[in-house]
């Protein structure tokens, strides 16, 4: 392939400079401010701050709670992870069968990722009221008395609920798609070498999908770290109390309710690098993704 | 290896297309059938219903002495070779032979001496432990191929394994094709709408028009008397001469103002007078006149392109570098002359 090249460097500096100042004002000077401002104790009323090099990182290692939300986190992640990508999968392997309905199925599905974080957490909310809930009714007929917002393992069941709710249909529709760019003549040349339908979809089916499946988990793990604040915020209605929390969520707590401002840096910088490994990871998988044809 | 027989088979798809009607026949142990025909006639529908990969709407279907219709594909004893080769991506050579063993319960050492001995045979020893992205198109095929002759099937299903190749490739894997199933002695059905590969590989030609198999015979048949306008111009290239005519039942046609005897039969009335370009030969004079229109050089023959009465016209010529008059007399001797039913295009 030929390449265009320039001769200074100065136009091409100039035409990326609206990326760059953007990039700069809302990531790179942020994320320098709260790198800064971890090894400072900050004044809760705001008379200056004083530095305590890293004293902020030292009190967060051991910190039980830390220890405990941290906890909470990597379980909530891996089961919103794990199931909505197993709900998705399953649907998507049902919808691929019905070619025909897969059309208007998608768009139903597709609705719910219309949504807000916030607006399903309140739908969620409404979705297990303690008195006209839905679900909430459901579980009592099954003999669970449900207490969103009072029983923290309730309130754990129903933020993972929702969740995974809100971030099933973007995951279907990636693996319809992906189901559906498998050629048809490899599946019936699979019916033909195995009869079984599960073996067949273990053995062919999946390998196939697998790009599409690491892709996503990467998406989902990011998603149930991050993007699930709204959720938590809605469902606990700001009221964190003995509530089970994310990590993203007690750096807010911490940081604009608890006014420990450099305590609550030292937990973002913490998940910064945990983002950053996460992006080395997917770019290593992109890099290498798996082509197979 | 074993013989297929099929009665009434039909095909009617959920949207109300019937695709095949009822079909009868059967096929003999080891024999290659070829299902031939125009693009849409039905003949991967049939194919496809042997192989279970579509429902038989109504009819038989037997292989060996079973009848299958509700059998799985993978319990018919049958191997298919698709048309883009269908090969899993995600595996190597090795493994896409070996994956229909592995699920029959081959050992382990059978399936590897089993894997080495097609390979040996389609010259794919140096590629087992590739995947196919990394394999030519001819080398997919053969790939395709191994992965049908590990299983020593019953039966042989081929969906224009060829078609996807360049005419070189093609012809080479043809041959090889059919000589491989000679060897193995495996029965198979083999679908193309080449007419070319029809004629070499088959034992006997089905002919496929709209749904309804039109001629069953041998490449010579089927070349020879065709049973009916359909199966004259969609065999041999080029096709054969159809001219609109009357015959007076007693050994004369005419042509528009021309007249030209054919064998004497009792049949008086409109017909399709067909001949082969190749029987038609040019003459000093005294034959039927015709207008030459273009001329195409194929090279140890010539095909000139005219009319007679106004009627299209072919003639295959020979190519002796004679000048060429505007008007040609050409004979063409009644006993290569076709008469077919002018209102329904059947066999007089
Ligand atoms: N799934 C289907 N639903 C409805 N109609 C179908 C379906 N598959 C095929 N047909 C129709 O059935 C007829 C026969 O199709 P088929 O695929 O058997 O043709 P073919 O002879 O193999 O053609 P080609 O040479 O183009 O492959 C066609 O008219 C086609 O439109
Ligand atoms: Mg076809």
């Amino acid at each position: 392939m030929k390449r265009a090249g320039f001769r200074t460097i100065s136009l091409p500096m100039l035409l990326l400079l609206p990326q760059l100042v953007i990039i700069g004002i809302f990531f790179y000077w942020p994320a320098g401010w709260a790198i800064q401002s971890s090894f400072y104790l900050q004044d809760p009323f705001g008379f200056g701050s004083t530095y305590v090099g890293a004293e902020n990182y030292t009190r967060l290692a051991g910190s039980s709670e830390y220890r405990k939300v941290a906890w909470f986190t990597l379980i909530y992640t891996a089961l919103v992870t794990f199931l909505s990508l197993g709900i998705a999968l399953l649907l998507a392997v049902k919808a691929d069968k019905v070619i025909r309905g897969a059309k208007t199925y998608r768009t139903l599905l597709m609705w719910v990722y219309a949504v807000a974080p916030p607006v399903a957490g309140f739908l969620g909310l409404m979705f297990f009221d303690q008195n006209v809930g839905p679900i909430t009714e459901f579980l009592a007929g099954l003999g669970w008395d449900f207490k969103l917002g009072v029983n923290s393992f309730d309130t754990a069941t129903a933020m993972v609920m929702v969740a995974v709710w809100k971030q099933i249909p973007v995951n279907f529709i990636f693996f319809l798609s992906g189901l559906q760019s498998i050629p048809r003549s490899v599946r019936e040349a699979a019916m033909i070498d195995n009869k079984s339908g599960t073996q067949r979809f273990w053995d062919i089916t999946f390998p196939l999908l697998a790009p599409t499946a690491f892709f996503l988990l990467i998406i989902n793990i990011t998603y149930a770290l991050f993007d699930t604040f709204g959720v938590v915020d809605t469902l606990i209605k700001g009221e964190p109390g003995n509530n089970p929390i994310t990590l993203v969520y007690m750096v807010f707590r911490d940081g604009f309710r608890g006014g420990d401002l450099g305590g609550s840096s030292a937990q973002s910088v913490v998940l910064m690098v945990l983002v950053l490994i996460l992006t080395i990871f997917q770019f290593r998988l992109l890099e290498r993704r798996i082509h197979y044809t | 290896m074993a013989t297929v027989s099929v009665t009434n088979i039909s095909k009617t798809y959920p949207n109300g297309a019937q695709a095949v009607h009822p079909a009868s026949f059967s096929i003999a142990d080891g024999e290659l059938i070829v299902l031939v025909g125009p693009s849409g006639c039905g003949k991967s529908t049939l194919l496809r219903m042997v192989a279970g990969l579509e429902d038989i709407t109504e009819g038989e279907l037997r292989i060996g002495d079973r009848v299958v219709n509700e059998v799985e594909p993978a319990e018919r004893d049958i191997a298919m070779v698709f048309q883009n080769y269908a090969l899993y991506p995600h595996m190597t050579v090795a493994k896409n032979m070996a994956y229909g063993l592995k699920n029959r319960g081959t050992s382990k050492g059978d399936i590897d001496a089993k894997v080495r001995e097609a390979a040996e045979m389609l010259d794919l020893n140096a590629y087992l432990d590739r995947r196919p992205s990394q394999l030519s198109g001819g080398q997919r095929q053969r790939v395709a191929m191994g992965r049908a002759i590990v299983r020593d099937p019953a039966l042989f299903l081929f969906d224009e394994p060829l078609s996807n190749l360049d005419a070189k490739l093609r012809n080479q894997m043809r041959i090889e094709i059919r000589a491989l199933q000679r060897r193995l002695g495996t029965t198979a059905m083999y679908v193309t709408h080449d007419q070319v590969e029809a004629m070499t590989m088959a034992d006997r030609i089905f002919v496929l028009n709209a749904g309804r198999i039109e001629q069953i015979g041998t490449p010579s048949e089927i070349y020879r008397k065709p049973a009916s306008t359909f199966v004259a111009s969609f065999m041999g290239a080029p096709p054969m001469n159809l001219l609109t005519a009357t015959t007076d039942g007693s050994g004369n046609a005419q042509v528009g103002d021309l007249s030209i005897p054919v064998a004497a039969g009792s049949h008086a009335g409109a017909v399709h007078l067909g001949i082969r370009p190749e029987e038609v030969t040019v003459t000093a004079g005294g034959g039927v006149p015709f207008q030459l229109g273009l001329i195409e050089e194929l090279g140890a023959s010539r095909l000139l392109h005219g009319k007679i009465a106004g009627q299209d016209f072919t003639v295959n010529a020979p190519n002796d570098d004679a000048g060429l008059a505007d008007t040609l007399s050409l004979d063409l001797p009644t006993s290569s002359l076709h008469l077919f039913d002018g209102a329904t295009g059947q066999r007089l």
